[in-house]
């Protein structure tokens, strides 16, 4: 299957996949300062089994800081982010740290990983301590927006689910692919400007933009464009 | 049958020798085969963690018949009983070892034994904890809810793969998914039958039954999308590869040094692209170089074939690209000409999955 230019069945070729992560994090950087930028990691660090032909990997974006005075900052809808600068002063200069309150921060790791079963990208996200603790999920609830835990509340098992990363050996929390497809043609349908087609470099600004909402990171408007 | 001709139909030998014979005896060994890996069992030898024993003197290990298609959790109502008296107070959380490795619980039995026991053990020594789960390291499991979750998951991915939706496994009633998934757990094969077909998972033809013009295929086998003259072109096949790498040369396989940890194997979650060329035969060899590029390079050489004049370029070659020393499907060892499609449509998991562990000697960089 070659890789195609527009995107018209909901669903990604992993070369797609790897062009619309390119895009995403450069997107990314430029419009969304308040986060460190995505980082591309290549397979190849992970497992033997990769193909010469292309470069397959995954995104990750680590050890953002979710802080718990979410009602405390009313213009801003989504979860009150911050960056862990403790430690990478040599990094981007990011938003201030808020003051932690009596519990103490919780991290998330966040990877984009693509679906070779279901042709589209799925969200891996963990939660752990500054002590590396993970997280169990009914803590991570309280982390997040209100309207995806009620979402968690409806069904079990077909929402957020914990799982083993594909790559990692370890436990982590996926959010089910189920349906994805649909709703990214509701949205290539719904974009005027190219039609019932996207461009294949556009797929993960907008799932993402989707997505993100779900663990509470926003996607500003301007990286839709 | 006798089970040593089934034993040595399925390695491929007697089958080569079949070709020739009419479409119902096919048929019927096809039939067998499936039987045979649904019948296919493991011995257990489990051991009681020390850490878990309260009692004096410590009990003797439980010895239990574990199924193939399977899954340890499911074994724990057999294994409990042999252990109860012994166990200190508190809530049980179990898992299992395998000289200290921890089993993944969501992998088939058969697929860890192939996998772990590079020379088979029998019986297999297992160590059972009641407490202490590593919750870094294995996802958690609340018993047979889990179990059959992760093989109700596993099987809308593979019927996605198969059909491109999943809207059969969805629409299946709760009753049916229920008498599914308990035929599986009893290992009730003609259960199994009577129920699959309400999953309308797609066809792919025997590649053999093709060429004799046999009957229709049968149900159970996967599937191919088809080009407007109706001809089969190309279908997506579910397969979970389990590569174990070894650095040294060895002789034995006993020789194979224990796994330490399962960052050493590499596992692929990844359909196989099923091509259909007039005149050839996709075979297990080119479903599996599909997914190890690096292993199958011109050059590389499976251990036991035949090989070529210039042994010395050879091994040469096999520096470069890696050497696959071993497959194994349902504990048999695998000749990698067998057409992909028999493979497939026999030797897959009740999930729709195969499940191919591959012991490689990897490439020196």
């Amino acid at each position: 299957m070659d890789s195609a230019r527009e995107v018209s069945d909901g669903r990604l070729t992993v070369e797609g996949f790897s062009v619309a992560a390119r895009t995403f994090a450069d997107r990314w950087k430029i419009h969304n300062q308040a986060f460190p930028p995505w980082s591309w990691i290549p397979l190849i660090n992970r497992t033997l089994l990769v193909s010469n032909k292309q470069e397959e990997g995954y995104l990750s974006l680590e050890k953002i800081i979710i802080l718990s005075s979410l009602d405390e900052i009313p213009e801003d809808e989504s979860l009150n982010v911050a960056t862990d600068c403790s430690e990478k002063e040599e990094s981007i200069d990011h938003t201030i740290l808020v003051p932690t309150l009596e519990n103490e921060p919780h991290y998330y790791d966040f990877h984009i990983v693509y679906s070779a079963s279901y042709k589209v990208p799925v969200l891996y996200f963990r939660g752990y301590c500054s002590g590396g603790q993970p997280l169990a999920l009914d803590v991570i609830k309280k982390d997040l927006p209100s309207c995806s835990v009620s979402l968690l509340l409806e069904s079990k098992w077909t929402f957020i689910t914990q799982e083993e990363h594909p790559y990692l050996n370890r436990p982590w929390f996926k959010l089910h692919p189920c349906g994805t497809e649909e709703w990214i043609k509701l949205l290539s349908q719904s974009s005027s400007s190219s039609g019932c087609h996207m461009p294949v470099e556009l797929y993960l600004v907008s799932w993402f933009s989707v997505v993100g909402q779900v663990v509470g990171l926003r996607t500003p408007l301007q990286m839709l464009n | 049958m006798t089970s040593q001709e089934t034993a040595s139909f399925l390695k491929g030998e007697v089958f080569f020798c079949e070709a020739e014979r009419e479409g119902v005896t096919r048929k019927r060994m096809a039939k067998e085969a499936v039987k045979y890996v649904w019948e296919g069992a493991i011995p257990l030898q489990i051991y009681l963690h020390k850490s878990d024993v309260a009692s004096h003197p410590a009990p003797p290990p439980a010895l239990v018949l574990a199924p193939r298609i399977g899954y340890l959790p499911l074994l724990i109502p057999l294994i409990k009983p042999y252990f109860k008296d012994s166990l200190p107070p508190g809530e049980d959380s179990i898992w299992f070892d395998y000289k200290g490795f921890p089993l993944k619980w969501y992998i088939p039995t058969g697929v860890l034994f192939d996998l772990l026991c590079a020379e088979p053990e029998r019986p297999w020594n297992l160590t059972i904890h009641f407490r202490g789960y590593p919750s870094n390291i294995l996802i958690p499991c609340e018993g047979e809810d889990s179990v059959k979750w992760n093989f109700v998951n596993s099987l809308k991915e593979a019927q996605y793969i198969i059909n491109g939706n999943c809207k059969n496994v969805m629409n299946m009633s709760q009753s049916d998914q229920e008498d599914l998934w308990t035929s599986v757990m009893n290992g009730d094969l003609d259960a199994y039958t009577r129920l699959s077909p309400k999953l309308k998972m797609g066809t792919v033809e025997d590649e053999f039954s093709r060429t004799t013009s046999l009957s229709s295929p049968q149900s159970g086998q996967v599937v191919a999308e088809t080009d407007v003259a109706g001809q089969v072109k190309t279908a997506r096949i579910p397969v979970r590869l389990y590569v174990r790498s070894i650095n040294k040369d060895f002789e034995n396989l006993e020789d194979v040094l224990e796994i330490d940890t399962w960052d050493d194997i590499s596992y692929l979650n990844r359909p196989v692209e099923f091509l259909r060329e007039e005149g050839k035969c996709f075979t297990l060899r080119d479903a599996i170089e599909s997914l190890l590029p690096e292993f199958m390079g011109d050059r590389a050489q499976t251990s036991g074939e035949e090989r070529s004049m210039d042994d010395t370029e050879e091994a040469d070659g096999s520096r470069e690209t890696g050497e696959i020393k071993l497959v194994r499907i349902q504990g048999i060892e695998m000749k990698l000409e067998i057409p992909f499609s028999w493979v497939v449509n026999n030797l897959m998991n009740p999930e729709f999955y195969l499940h191919i562990c591959v012991l490689v000697k990897a490439p020196q960089r």
